[in-house]
């Protein structure tokens, strides 16, 4: 039995109707509907919240922590994503959420967009290594990092080793703010404030580095309320700290693409579209890419399942107050000393996730295929999700594990009710002797 | 018992709409099998480049694809129109694509010296007229 994987995207039974909404839009195929709900298979969940957009009854949602989490530190610190300052559209400043933010209960704020700036200068830095691979591959979004593991493990080579832009504000935040106050570490709680599931998943279980700098993480969605009511909008002036306009851009889609590498990167939004284009990644289509910036959200993390705003008001939103700010830029914001004073890299392998995997030995995951091709064989081919599976494919893999019987499919089982009923009619018809 | 695994995918001349479907078919399965990343990686540029040569530079072709618990074998067998000079077809930069093919990115002349580096074995049969088959085994361990 494997350990269970810790996911943020679960089902709240009550809701579902058992519709088979959900089973077409999950790009990893990890839901069935079995016995009347849905069901998450943990192992394959990569947490990209489609199914929490997708159904109508909101049985799918993300767990995230209460503001009351809190309470279990002395001192807490805040780090909004960039993508935080796209839901005020009439703020002028980013200082306004920052303050406000404060308000409503964190002792200090730091933001994430300066772990961006951080790692800006990290990934140009990998770029200028003459075996870098080609393209390199961003590590923001984990969302895609799983993506890869569960559906094209021959690119995890290509994935960047930075850490991502949270992880690295979440160490500087928490370590400047000792050293300034003089302070035990233990009673600082870092809470990163999230757009999606999937960082709420990546503080639980950090890709590419053992544990994680965050005490939690609060969604977007539960605090905008209560933050809106402290936002002042007519607040004008600059936040005092060295974020660049690059750093802020990173949270909507190509700003991190246009921060690391304007001149050769390729930006794709939205999980099927970035499955598309890992695809020809992995066929050496794209090998005269220099870095590949892939977002599983429409719009970038503006577009999280977390968020409130329409993603396309957000993401202009976000432009106009990048487009408002100073001109600077990560060289000259980040200083070396400071790059060598954190680990910025990742230090642990990321691993192919074997989950789609029929067997471990590969003679008994043969055999299992070939049963499974016969299977389908017999199976209509309509893909119509009646049975619990999304497609007729995974159905006849659902049987091969053992998850499920053929008559589980309502087509195969009209088929032999109408062969019972005409053997009826022939018994009935026979004369006795 | 052993088991094996074998499917044959029809390639027709100029169509760029399925094109590449037969190698994500052979890549899924892989996965499902349990093969190796790095060799995975191998399988899917040579047998993407030798579903797109039926499609650039065949009349029209099949691929065979057959895996047993040692390897995987990667059979391309077209009708035509054959390659004249096979020395000069495997040298890198060589190509006679077509300008629809160069117009969506092919014809660079890396195909089959690409194919050739990533498979474990690889053969090149062909006759002017008859067509050509390319066998390519790869080896799991």
């Amino acid at each position: 039995m494997k350990e269970r994987r810790y996911h943020s995207v679960r089902l709240d039974k009550s809701q579902c109707r058992a519709c088979t909404n959900c089973l077409k839009h999950c790009p990893t195929e990890a839901i069935r509907v079995r016995g009347g709900r849905a069901h998450i298979i943990d192992e394959r969940c990569i947490d990209c919240g489609e199914c929490i957009r997708i159904c109508e009854y909101h049985a799918k949602f993300a767990v995230t922590d209460p503001l009351s989490a809190l309470e279990q530190y002395k001192y807490t610190i805040a780090l909004p994503a960039p993508s935080l300052y796209s839901q005020f559209k009439h703020v002028k400043n980013r200082a306004a959420i920052l303050e406000a933010l404060k308000k409503i209960g964190f002792t200090d704020v730091f933001e994430v967009a300066r772990g961006a700036d951080i790692a800006t200068r990290a990934i140009r830095d990998r770029l200028e290594k003459p075996d870098a691979p080609r393209p390199l591959i961003s590590s923001a979004c984990p969302t895609v990092v799983r993506l890869i593991q569960v559906r094209f493990p021959s690119l995890i080579d290509n994935i960047v080793d930075v850490r991502q832009p949270m992880e690295i504000a979440g160490m500087v935040a928490k370590d400047e703010f000792c050293k300034k106050n003089g302070c035990d570490p233990e009673d600082v709680g870092c809470f990163f404030i999230t757009p999606c599931p999937a960082k709420m998943t990546a503080i639980h279980n950090p890709i590419g580095h053992k544990t994680s700098a965050f005490a939690g993480a609060i969604s977007i969605l539960d605090i905008y309320g209560k933050l809106r009511s402290y936002v002042n909008e007519q607040m004008m002036e600059e936040p005092d700290n060295d974020t660049t306009p690059l750093g802020v851009g990173w949270g909507t889609s190509s700003g991190e693409a246009m921060a690391v590498c304007p001149g050769n990167s390729l930006c794709v939004d939205g999980i099927q579209n970035v499955s598309r284009v890992l695809e020809e990644i992995e066929n050496d289509k794209l090998s005269d890419l220099v870095y590949f910036e892939g977002n599983a959200c429409m719009g970038g993390c503006v577009g999280g399942p977390l968020m409130f705003e329409n993603n396309y008001v957000a993401k202009t939103s976000l432009r106009k107050l990048v487009d408002a700010m100073p001109k600077s830029d990560p060289a000259d914001r980040v200083s070396r000393s400071l790059m060598q004073r954190y680990p910025l890299y990742t230090d642990q392998e990321i691993e192919p996730n074997s989950a789609m995997q029929l067997d471990e030995n590969i003679a008994v995951a043969i055999q299992k295929m070939d049963h499974m091709n016969e299977i389908l064989d017999r199976l209509p081919g309509y893909d119509c999700g009646s049975c619990g599976s999304p497609t007729c494919r995974t159905f006849a893999e659902d049987i091969v594990r053992g998850y499920c019987g053929e008559l589980d499919c309502i087509h195969i089982l009209k088929e032999r009710i109408r062969t019972m009923a005409q053997q009826m009619v022939e018994l009935a018809q026979t004369k006795r002797e | 018992m052993e088991g094996l695994i074998h499917e044959e995918y029809y390639v027709n001349k100029g169509d760029y709409v399925t094109a590449g479907s037969a190698s994500a078919d052979m890549k899924r399965k892989l996965r499902q099998l349990g093969v190796s990343a790095l060799i995975l990686r191998r399988l899917a540029v040579a047998s993407y480049e030798v579903e797109l040569n039926l499609v650039i530079h065949s009349l029209g072709g099949k691929l065979i694809f057959d895996v047993d618990s040692e390897g995987v074998t990667l059979i391309s067998e077209d009708r035509g129109p054959g390659i004249p000079d096979i020395e000069m077809a495997m040298k890198e930069g060589f190509s006679t694509a077509n300008d629809e093919a160069r117009s969506l990115g092919f014809g660079a002349g890396m195909g089959l010296p690409n194919m050739k580096r990533n498979a474990d074995e690889f053969d090149i049969q062909s006759k002017v007229g008859v067509g050509t088959t390319i066998t390519m085994r790869f080896l799991l361990k």
